[in-house]
């Protein structure tokens, strides 16, 4: 019930972002220190969320070349680079994680 | 052909090589959506609902995690704020349109149909019929987004077990960070955001990452204004 609520009110909200400026007919968004850092905001969240899923491992830190995810993580983020593709990412990343468990589990 | 009609398949055709990493994109979005708990209605009302594709994946991740919904809520909207500077950059180019047209094309305008259509405009700023464009591009996205998240939804059970779906998440979200990441800025930005939320990681209610997420807005805005006021002033945004 709760997740349900949730869902709709982003919706509106998300809604209303996308109509702001749109509906109104003005133009630029009037406050330019809102405008230099929402520049920001996708780099900033997508780091926040990936860092944690490759570095902690069951509730600490672990940098190492054991963590798997660590390390396939990194060969996702060059693949990334290199070709801008969401698929090649996601193909890379998963191989990469699938061979090393495998590895493990020998 | 009309102009419209011309404009509106000009949209889609557009459209079309986005909508390849679409595909898989709104499929592991279905799945993961099923193995964080939501039920199948639920995963698909949020693709017509939210209909955005990270802020979705985001809210899934929050979701699994057992976080309030209330952060849900706060820390979508602002993954969500990067569409105020759509609304605000493709404006321009539709306001001759009747209001009603402009209140529909708003649903539509997400990230892959604004950047086809922003391109295209800037390029052709005399086009006869931009709101049938950004329709065309808009609704081709839709479809792919509401048939792939079904297709997932569909054969996210039927996946073995052995395949970590999970780690779909993150690396979607390496896909779409690393492109944003261009700039010493956005650099700074995501350095200070991945070192706070290691160290904000004791906070309750899942409130790192919006903490982690405003420090790091908070440090690219330094570090651009470090740079505006330095000797390199000639390399201005080209936005």
């Amino acid at each position: 019930m709760w997740l349900w609520l949730t869902l709709i009110v982003v919706g509106i909200l998300t809604y209303l972002q996308r109509l702001l400026f749109l509906g109104s007919g003005d133009d630029r968004p009037g406050d330019t220190l809102l405008r230099r850092g929402l520049r920001f905001v996708p780099a900033s969240v997508l780091v926040a969320l990936i860092v944690p899923d490759l570095l902690v491992v069951e509730g600490s830190l672990l940098i190492s070349p054991a963590n798997a995810r660590l390390i396939a993580g990194l060969i996702a983020i060059v693949v990334a680079w290199r070709t801008r593709s969401i698929l090649w990412t996601l193909l890379s990343g998963m191989a990469t994680l699938l061979l090393l468990q495998a590895l493990v589990a020998l | 052909m009309s102009p419209r009609r011309t404009a509106f398949l000009a949209g889609v055709r557009a459209e079309l090589p986005i909508l390849l990493g679409v595909l898989p994109f709104g499929m592991i979005y279905g799945a993961s959506a099923l193995a964080a708990g939501l039920s199948p209605l639920m995963a698909q009302a949020m693709s017509v609902v939210v209909f955005a594709g990270s802020a979705q994946f985001v809210i899934v991740q929050l979701v699994a995690e057992n976080v309030p919904p209330l952060v849900i809520g706060a820390t979508a909207f602002i993954v969500n704020l990067r569409h105020l500077l759509y609304s605000a950059s493709i404006a321009p180019y539709l306001r001759k349109l009747a209001a009603r047209h402009r209140r529909l094309l708003a649903y539509l305008l997400t990230d892959e149909a604004y950047t086809v259509s922003i391109i295209h405009f800037q390029r052709q700023p005399d086009e006869p019929a931009p709101g049938w464009y950004l329709a065309g591009a808009g609704m081709a996205l839709w479809t792919t987004w509401q048939l792939s998240t079904a297709a997932g939804i569909f054969l996210g059970a039927s996946l073995p077990a052995w395949l970590p779906l999970d780690f779909a998440l993150p690396l979607t979200f390496i896909a779409l960070a690393v492109p944003a990441i261009r700039d010493r800025a956005t650099v700074g930005a995501a350095i200070t955001a991945g070192a706070v939320v290691l160290l904000a990681r004791a906070l309750p209610f899942g409130l790192g990452l919006l903490v982690a997420a405003l420090a790091g807005v908070v440090a690219g805005m330094l570090i651009d204004g470090a740079k505006r006021t330095g000797p390199v002033v000639a390399e201005e945004e080209k936005v």
